[in-house]
């Protein structure tokens, strides 16, 4: 194989190879011995370098060859980030094929309705569980035939007929490969770059997942440009802990690793992410404002246990943090002295924290897919770790802009990437052009037409606009922007996330367009909440409970109050103080439809389904009984109910704060 | 589920156990009255009872705990003399408790360790260096148990202290200790009391793998009915430290003593 990799039709000049499978063969030549992935398993982390990586994913393409896979066929790839299941990506690209990563946590009748609409003949299942969960909807699948799985456990009493394991595939793509050698390099020289190289479905808050089209030169050339412009190189490390299915994980796990040469790692299992992060400690790594909330969360929470004496140092170098930390991140002046306590709270606290968070070898971080606190952002800059946001969508290979180092705020999502064209369309929608831009929706002309015209202009369904430093703001997504009865604006997204800062509010639902008022749904965070009922001596015994208790309904006043406040001084907004809320009695689950699986809100289905809360919010009424229906893990069904109380928050006059 | 289906051709007729005409009482009190059966090869034997029964004694009287005044206990076709605990457990019988036995302030690593003792050849001298010898047979040992902890799912509290866990898991590392020892026989003492039924769901999952994956012959003692008549292939039913009953789940369910001593009705 390698002598073909020197051969390579295409010449081994890397800006000029247009596919994964292609780049592939170039890092197993050019550095064969570095490592390409690493997992964790039976406590160790078992490494492949790109030369063995290549032979794994060659010796698999060859497998799926010898069962039927051929040009244009395509291979569903369901599971967690486990590196046989990106080598299926690469192997399908090898022959030709669509590789379609699916969510793993996807219920049988949503992978009913992604495999059948992308007419998936083949199957790449991590285990037991997802095989199981393929071969019940097989039935309404007719294209599906053959399906292969990775871990062999609990597979043994299977009928075997149409059902293959990875290393009985790889066995076979080796035979292959001895009695055709020159067979899969022909077939990876038949790709081009303008070839589709992958379908990723939307989590879709609206209605059914479209399946977004993209070809490989949409994957690889976005990759190629900002690798360049953040200038990663094949020593970067990474975790891959994101779904498959999303775009994000595709290009920084995939895109841009192959592209880069660099080591992709793969946790032990989605619990031990956290460890294995701090065991790998990650140099570039992606993370929606989710999971920064979520340590820092955990950090505030830790702290408050510590010993009054380390509470105090804490505190007091996080001060000094906050003033100096984000000036020195941005290249900003900064005193000796100043400097010097920095230097002295980096090995007292910094250091240490950021150590225990997988932090501390951090070169770049991103974090994207949602708006995040300010708070938040600042606590992780000022401790010196490079986050930047960036903003993007599956239908722009991710990138539409991003953040410059030195040019960081937390209220923007920065200027155009590069290559990319953007602007706000008359009505105050953001579009966008650039090579990033997908092919088509898969069977969905009419969806295609409405979001990109003849010119390659896409409809982000954003509402945005550039600031005077050139920087792109979003208020919210452009249809949700709506109107109070007074004629005034109404932006949902923008006041829930202002919410959401707030480490008490795990997921908050705003209403009030055509309604007199505002008012609004809250979901306490359970971490955030039971930490404090500990430490408060409030017992109580399910999550229901604990979201009913006035306390916490006195706690979340509070929290909105001061949001009224800040809308309050804010020329657009301030009609939309939030005069009512409600916390739910259940958390806003995927499962149930009212998130999407990436945790988006899903509006409709949450106006539909508690449209009984939403009238007792307008009535005036103090309370509301409601019976919601749960869908729990493994696809049963229950029911909740519960008595659920109405508050009422102050409303602050438009000029308080002028005045 | 199709237990009957999966298991009847990996099941062997040969009986890796027979107790015959047990007899134990401590003083006055008869815990087992001429108790008899067999535990086939590769099979889920359970054994069933009211409180008081005399299950745990019969588990006991297995794993040589006990020593019956009246009967014989017959492994792999042999006799077995009176024995210490610690050599049946060489034999290759492992068991969990009903109370949980584990070394609370040890982690989840340290006490799957201790499962791999009587597998541990290199002397006290070696040991206690713990260089040359000792060291490759602890990483030996350490793969082993790494197989377990991957098998049960239990990465995310390996160097956790077991006293911290919640019950749930408790119960679980204690399975894995038990696996740790590679048991042809595994005995498990109500392994699913005082579990909510995601739990239960969980264990019944490991325990129907441990048979199926390993070919581990399990003897089962649990309360939960439904749990019992899914997951075993045959059911001694007990009571006041006699046998009543002895066969297919379905045909004790329908055998009428058992249903005036112990059933009642059926409960999902």
């Amino acid at each position: 194989m390698q002598a073909h990799t020197a051969n390579n039709s295409r010449g081994d000049n890397p800006a000029e190879l247009r596919t994964a499978p292609e780049l592939l063969l170039h890092h197993a030549a050019v550095r064969g011995d570095k490592t390409a992935m690493r997992e964790k398993e039976y406590g160790i982390w078992q490494s492949w370098t790109w030369t063995q990586m290549k032979d794994e994913i060659l010796a698999l393409a060859g497998g799926l060859a010898s069962i039927g896979f051929k040009r244009g066929d395509k291979l569903g790839i369901i599971g967690a980030n486990r590196p046989q299941l990106y080598w299926g990506m690469c192997a399908a690209q090898c022959l030709g094929g669509i590789p379609v990563p699916l969510y793993k946590d996807m219920v049988a009748e949503e992978l009913q309705y992604v495999l059948e609409h992308a007419g998936v003949q083949f199957m790449l299942a991590e285990d037991q569980e997802q095989v199981d969960k393929v071969m019940e909807v097989q039935a309404e699948c007719p294209a599906l035939t053959q399906i292969v799985y990775d871990d062999q456990r609990g597979m043994r009493d299977y009928d075997h007929t149409h059902l293959h394991s990875i290393e009985s595939m790889q066995r076979a793509g080796r035979e292959l490969a001895k009695a055709k050698p020159d067979f899969l390099q022909g077939e990876i020289d038949k790709n081009n770059g303008s070839d589709v190289g992958i379908f990723l479905y939307t989590s879709g808050t609206t209605g059914k997942p479209k399946g977004v089209v993209l070809s490989h030169d949409n994957i690889i050339v976005t990759a190629r440009n900002t690798v360049a412009y953040d200038s990663l190189s094949d020593r970067e490390e990474t975790l891959s802990y994101l779904p498959l299915a999303w775009v994000g994980d595709h290009i920084f796990s995939y895109g841009q690793a192959y592209v880069a040469g660099y080591c992709v790692n793969c946790p032990e299992d989605e619990t031990t992410v956290a460890t294995d992060m701090r065991e790998i400690g990650p140099t570039y790594y992606f993370a929606p404002p989710r999971i920064f909330e979520n340590m820092l969360t955990s950090v505030s929470i830790r702290m408050e246990d510590a010993s009054a004496f380390k509470q105090k140092m804490f505190h007091y170098f996080m001060g000094v943090a906050k003033k100096t930390g984000v000036a020195l991140i941005n290249g900003d002046d900064v005193s000796a002295a100043e400097k010097f306590k920095y230097w002295l709270g980096n090995i007292l606290i910094y250091g240490p924290l950021k150590n225990t968070l997988g932090l501390s070898k951090i070169r770049i971080a991103y974090t994207a897919g949602e708006a995040i606190g300010p708070e938040i952002f600042e606590f992780f800059r000022s401790l010196g770790i490079n986050v930047k946001q960036l903003y993007g969508q599956t239908e722009a290979s991710v990138y539409i802009t991003i953040q410059p180092d030195g040019e960081v705020y937390a209220d923007t999502v920065g200027v155009p990437a590069p290559d990319v064209e953007v602007k706000i369309a008359d009505s105050g929608e953001v579009i966008y052009r650039s090579p990033g831009v997908f092919l088509e929706y898969f069977k969905n002309a009419e969806s295609t037409r409405e979001t990109k015209n003849d010119e390659g202009w896409v409809l982000t369904g954003d509402a945005g606009y550039f600031d005077d430093r050139g920087h792109l703001k979003i208020i919210d997504r452009a249809k949700d922007v709506g109107k109070l009865n007074d004629d005034s604006m109404f932006a949902p997204k923008y006041i829930e996330n202002k919410l959401k800062f707030f480490s008490q509010i795990q997921e908050a639902v705003v209403f009030g367009d055509a309604r007199d008022y505002a008012t609004a749904f809250i979901n306490i965070d359970l971490e955030a909440i039971s930490n404090w009922a500990e430490r408060n001596n409030i017992a109580y015994a399910s999550y229901q409970e604990l979201a009913g208790h006035p306390q916490v309904y006195d706690m979340i006043l509070g929290n909105i109050e001061q949001v009224n406040r800040d809308l309050a001084s804010d020329a657009h907004l301030s009609g939309s103080q939030i005069s009512r809320f409600l916390i739910l009695h259940k958390e806003l689950d995927a499962d149930d439809g009212e998130l999407t699986r990436t945790r988006k809100v899903r509006r409709r289905i949450v106006l539909e389904k508690y449209a009984v809360l939403i009238d007792a919010l307008y009535s005036g009424k103090t309370n509301c009984f409601i019976r919601t229906e749960v869908v729990f893990e493994d696809g049963r069904k229950g029911s909740i109910e519960g008595d659920l109380k109405i508050a009422d928050v102050p409303v602050f006059d438009a000029l308080a704060k002028a005045s | 589920m199709g237990r009957e289906m999966d298991s009847s051709n990996q099941m062997t007729q040969t009986p890796v156990m027979e107790v015959k005409n047990i007899s134990l009482s401590f003083g006055g009190v008869k815990a087992l009255t001429d108790i008899s059966f067999d535990i086939r090869e590769g099979e889920i034997r359970a054994l069933i009872g009211p409180n008081g029964a005399g299950k745990s004694s019969m588990l006991n009287v297995i794993s040589g705990f006990y020593h019956p005044q009246i009967g014989e206990v017959w492994f792999k076709g042999v006799k077995r003399p009176p024995m210490k605990p610690y050599q049946v457990a060489r034999q290759g019988v492992a068991r969990t408790f009903q109370n949980i036995a584990l070394f609370k302030g040890m982690s989840t690593i340290d006490n799957l360790m201790t499962g791999r003792i009587n597998h541990m050849k290199v002397n006290l001298f070696w040991q206690a260096l713990w260089k040359g010898p000792a060291e490759r047979e602890e990483i030996k040992h350490r793969e082993r148990v790494e197989h377990v902890i991957d098998f049960l799912e239990i990465q995310a509290i390996r160097k956790t202290p077991v006293g911290r866990l919640s019950y749930g898991l408790q119960k679980r590392v204690e399975l894995g200790r038990a696996l740790a020892a590679d048991a042809q026989l595994l005995l498990l003492d109500e392994p699913m009391a005082g579990m909510n039924l995601e739990e239960k769901e969980d264990m019944s999952r490991f325990i129907i793998d441990v048979n199926e994956e390993f070919g581990t012959t399990i003897v089962l003692i649990e309360h939960d009915m439904s749990v019992v008549m899914d997951l075993s292939d045959r059911v001694v039913v007990l009571d006041y430290g006699r046998k009543l009953a002895d066969g297919e789940p379905d045909e004790v369910r329908n055998n009428p003593s058992v249903i005036d001593a112990y059933l009642g009705v059926s409960h999902e």
